[in-house]
């Protein structure tokens, strides 16, 4: 009992790409378990997923697909998926840290009598022993521990491992999905206005504070988030401005709101309370710009701008137009 | 109906983390602990519901040291008629131990509605509704941000990836609850008084085996100190040029 299992997500037909980082933080088990890595995706019509899968490197991919599933049930899901893990003789199963992944995983451990961990950033399989590295306390601090039930389920953390691609096409298998009772199901999605980017898969954050002074002046911080191009940056908040209630919570960066860890990530009018630092402090760079230099923020950022957020941002978005431009 | 209530206490969350001489756990003198933040929202929905229904009993529930007594006591003083504190003196950063823990408690004590915080902001695992769920064989809906509870069943919102997601769900059921479900109000005199008189249970947590071991609990690496490059509009072409070539972030 060796294989590595990665869930993939796939919502309305496309695979999320979290879902290959996973394959391959699997393959990185793989080495150390000497096993096969083995995708599985629940769907309908998941052919195009399926072919994805089978570039990315996994050595098989399995589908559940069927009418029943077309949308996502974290009971109906989870049985499925269990029952694959036990086919293939899964040691560890991993999938994306994401809405997803935190529902339907936890489930799937718990029908596999085994522990789970979530949010990890690195895993290892050592002498058959896995483990894994996850921040804690919205990442004041790193919690390392080894399973010590089989098998390792955990959920992997967007933007910290490459996308698996290079596969020479696995085979596929195609199961069945279950008809039946669902307890649970999606009924519909709806999206959240434009195309926007994901805050914890954005390659660039943009996140503002109370130094913006109004709400409506959030709107410099879309402009720069803008001018990165489609697909590419997200807009960030305090807890400060959540709480009064500027934006949705759905954009808190921090402990009570979400953990990012972006390539580049600006904090724009934050002074960079405990709270805040907990959810981007592990984003690789930091660019802060506040009218205080004695801000917390700066004591984090590789890149400090003391002055007018009104005056400075307009020219940086300028200037960051330009450079996209001429890439 | 009955509705349970799942409560964490946890080191408040402008808690300065220190490491404790064992390595694997934190030092806990001079830390505040609260509840759980997002627990609020599970007790002011259990109160909500309680509201709605007319007739509900809410029975609050935590595994915790015997300190836990204040943050359950603070339950009672918030909607709760009933609090179980299942005591143990060790931090349980294993999910699959709560979730057993609590699913035991809940079988002897059915409930049609099981409440908690879409994470505790100690170890942010995120696993214990629907982990719990499956050992219920109940359903479940986590990170709920809007909830209308109908008979027999409930439909549910839930900020995902870029969008929201509706859900319908059968009862029973866990459900966690996450910012924007409801505004949690504090309690006032009169029902802290009247906390004192309601009932709070204490016993041993019966805990399985941990299905994961601790190695270390370890700080960040520090970030390397910060630097001020200029002020004003002024500094943007030398931030430019130290994103693309230094940082080679744009």
């Amino acid at each position: 009992m060796s294989n590595i299992i990665v869930i993939a997500e796939v919502r309305e037909g496309s695979l999320k790409r979290p879902s290959l980082e996973a394959v391959t933080a699997a393959q990185q088990l793989a080495k150390g378990s000497g096993g096969h890595v083995v995708a599985v995706a629940c769907g309908h019509d998941l052919d195009a997923a399926a072919g994805e899968l089978a570039a990315s490197g996994a050595n098989k991919v399995v589908t559940i697909e069927g009418a029943t599933f077309a949308h996502y049930s974290g009971d109906a899901y989870a049985k499925a998926v269990a029952e694959q893990v036990r086919t293939h003789d899964g040691a560890a199963v991993l999938m994306a840290h994401t809405a997803m992944g935190k529902d339907l995983l936890p489930r799937v451990s718990a029908l596999l009598e085994t522990g789970v961990i979530t949010d990890v950033v690195d895993v290892t399989c050592d002498d058959g022993v896995f483990g894994a590295k996850k921040p804690v306390f919205a990442g004041k601090a790193t919690l390392t521990v080894k399973a010590t039930k089989s098998p390792f389920c955990a959920t992997v953390r967007p933007n910290n491992f490459a996308v698996a691609s290079g596969g020479d096409g696995a085979e596929i298998a195609k199961v069945d999905a279950p008809s039946g009772d669902l307890l649970s199901v999606v009924k519909e999605i709806i999206a959240a206005g434009g195309d926007k980017t994901p805050l914890q898969e954005a390659k660039v954050v943009v996140s503002g504070g109370r130094g913006l002074k109004e709400p409506e002046n959030f709107k410099i911080i879309e402009e720069l988030a803008a001018a990165f191009g489609p697909g590419v940056a997200a807009v960030g908040a305090s807890r400060a401005v959540v709480d009064a209630g500027w934006r949705p919570h759905s954009e808190q960066v921090g402990q009570t709101g979400k953990v990012v860890s972006p390539p580049l990530y600006f904090a724009i009018g934050i002074s960079g309370a405990i709270q805040h630092l907990a959810g981007m402090r592990t984003a690789r760079t930091i660019v802060a710009i506040n009218k205080d230099a004695d801000a917390p923020i700066f004591k984090v950022a590789d890149y400090g701008i003391v002055g007018d957020a009104f005056e400075i941002v307009p020219a940086l978005t300028k200037a960051i137009q330009e450079v996209v431009a001429s890439n | 109906m009955d509705i349970v209530v799942c409560i964490k206490r946890v080191p408040a969350t402008d808690t300065a983390i220190k490491i404790a001489a064992d390595g694997k756990s934190i030092e806990t003198s001079g830390v505040t602990f609260e509840m759980n933040a997002y627990d609020e929202f599970a007790l002011e929905q259990a109160r909500l519901l309680k509201e709605q229904l007319g007739e509900a009993t809410v029975t609050a529930i935590t595994i915790g040291p015997k300190e836990a007594q204040k943050e359950m006591r603070g339950t009672l003083a918030r909607g709760a008629d009933k609090a179980v504190l299942l005591t143990t003196e060790h931090w349980v950063y294993d999910g699959a131990s709560t979730a057993e823990a609590l699913s035991t408690w809940i079988k002897a004590n059915p409930a049609q509605i099981v409440l908690c915080g879409k994470q505790a902001t100690d170890a942010d695992n995120n696993q214990m509704a629907s982990n719990l769920a499956a050992r219920l064989g109940y359903g479940c809906v986590t990170e709920v941000s809007k909830l209308e509870l109908a008979e027999g069943t409930f439909t549910a919102e839930r900020d995902i990836e870029g969008a929201r997601e509706v859900v319908t769900c059968k009862t029973p059921a866990v459900i966690s609850c996450n910012k924007g479900l409801n505004e949690p109000k504090p309690a006032n005199l009169k029902s802290i008084m009247a906390a004192k008189k309601k009932p709070l249970e204490e016993m041993p947590a019966e805990l399985p085996d941990a299905a994961m071991e601790v190695v270390s609990l370890e700080l960040p690496p520090p970030r390397a100190e910060g630097k001020i490059i200029g002020e004003g509009a002024d500094a943007v072409p030398a931030l430019i040029e130290l994103l693309r070539n230094e940082a080679k972030a744009i």
